[in-house]
């Protein structure tokens, strides 16, 4: 009985502490979860030694394990299709958003190989408690040239805050692409768009394949 | 005369015929045919000549060297920084500026170190089209220029005053100051080289993609005073080991 009785008391100590780790998830902060993973990814990639010998692969690797679980794809599609969005079957859908997704994780990936010696600051989040969507804002400092600003825009969701879009040096990423979708969309529907983004990712796919240490 | 007559004719009809085969118009974009063709145009300057050019610098300079060189024509810039921040009523960031200024002149070798930037004075970059901008100029139509790449057109407008505001623009023989503005040239490009790769990887259209983030790009330049950062502190990020749960602030701003 003594035994039945201890081990009842581990399982409900386990799952209690399981659930409160979920919970903590779910109520983490998020500048506290951009700093996390940007600290995470960053010093990853700087002791990682195939990394800073240019190693794509593994660039990809760290940023599906450490990246994408914290982004929101399907949002990010949905507001740089646009106005088109509506007009797309569900099949249409999937396809974008998963092209889409490979296209954004070779953008960040590309961007995380030229990662050298940078630091990266955080200014205070401006938010209050039971806003939805925020803004976090940080600077990227390097020994050559000016701090890069890079902001992240977030929303919440049950599972935790997800990021739907990244702004670089005063750009945001979704309102780019929403141009080059619209292009893509104006020369060959939705259709062609798919076409366009399951191309360029086969070839960017095989040119990490061929990587060699950036120049 | 007539000869530049001809072809300014000959230009105008490019890029008119141009206007006229593209289907969807961006409103920020009415002259995409023209700024298409002078995109082209640029894209094979670069491609056949400063490319390479910038390529070879970066892989044969030390890097010391090109770090000094962005210093020293960074250095120059912020003169002019200085003057536009001033005008746009940005005393702080005028003040900032012309500190860097004095600082890197004198303890920097002519410019050559930043110590600024270690002093905790960052660089902000302002120029005449910003201070247009910050008293309320629009910035019209995208326009992509010859040469000089991405503008607008009060950008455009403004480019004589930045040529001009340059001092480097008055430095003699005319040797000196046409090798230097040659360097700086090329050190630019050195420094934008992975980002420019990267940009054709994952650029749909990079005509539309480079012209999208200008335009944004530009406006938050605009927007911004003193530097993104010069009324808040930041914090630097904490230690990966610490476990802090930052506090949102209650603010409701």
């Amino acid at each position: 009985m003594n035994k039945l009785h201890k081990f009842l008391a581990v399982l409900l100590a386990g799952s209690v502490l399981a659930f409160a780790g979920a919970a903590r998830a779910a109520d983490e902060a998020p500048d506290a979860l951009v700093k996390r993973i940007s600290l995470d990814v960053l010093e990853t990639a700087k002791a990682d030694q195939q990394i800073q010998s240019g190693d794509q692969q593994r660039i990809l690797q760290l940023v599906e394990e450490k990246v994408m679980p914290y982004v929101d794809f399907e949002r990010m599609t949905t507001l740089a299709a646009g106005r088109f969005w509506r007009e797309a079957t569900p099949e249409q859908k999937t396809q974008l958003i998963a092209q889409f997704r490979d296209l954004l994780k070779y953008t960040y990936s590309g961007a995380l190989a030229q990662v050298r010696d940078q630091k990266i600051q955080f200014r205070p989040l401006r938010a209050s408690p039971d806003d939805t969507e925020v803004e976090v804002q940080s600077q990227v400092l390097q020994s050559r040239g000016d701090p890069i600003q890079l902001n992240y825009r977030l929303e919440k969701l049950p599972s935790g805050w997800k990021i739907y879009d990244v702004n670089v040096l005063g750009a945001w990423l979704v309102q780019t692409y929403k141009g080059n979708f619209a292009s893509e969309i104006g020369k060959g529907g939705i259709d062609g768009l798919i076409k366009t983004l399951t191309e360029r990712n086969q070839h960017l796919a095989g040119a990490a394949k061929n990587a060699k240490a950036p120049s | 005369m007539k000869r530049a007559v001809r072809l300014g004719i000959l230009a105008i009809a490019i890029a008119l015929g141009g206007c006229a085969s593209t289907g969807a118009s961006n409103p920020r974009d009415p002259l995409e045919g023209f700024n298409r063709a002078m995109f082209s145009f640029n894209d094979k300057l670069d491609q056949v000549a400063l490319k390479p050019a910038a390529t070879v610098y970066k892989d044969v300079t030390p890097s010391f060297v090109q770090t000094g060189i962005g210093n020293f024509f960074g250095n120059i810039g912020d003169v002019w920084s200085a003057i536009n921040s001033l005008l746009q009523g940005n005393l702080e960031g005028g003040f900032t500026s012309v500190m860097r200024v004095a600082v890197n002149t004198v303890l920097g070798f002519g410019g050559v170190l930043d110590i600024g930037t270690e002093a905790g004075l960052t660089r902000h970059q302002e120029d005449f089209g910003q201070t247009l901008g910050a008293w309320g100029v629009d910035s019209g139509p995208y326009l992509v220029l010859p040469l000089f790449g991405s503008s607008t057109l009060r950008d455009t407008v403004a480019l004589p005053a930045d040529i001009y505001g340059n001092i480097w623009t008055y430095k003699r023989p005319i040797a000196w100051r046409n090798v230097g503005a040659a360097v700086r040239v090329v050190d630019q490009r050195a420094a934008l080289l992975g980002a420019s790769n990267l940009l054709e990887d994952v650029a749909l259209d990079r005509y539309a993609f480079v012209r999208d983030v200008y335009l944004q790009r530009r406006a938050s330049q605009v927007r911004d005073r003193g530097g993104p950062w010069a009324d808040d502190g930041y914090e630097d990020a904490p230690e990966p080991a610490s476990e802090s749960a930052v506090q949102t602030k209650p603010d409701g701003n």
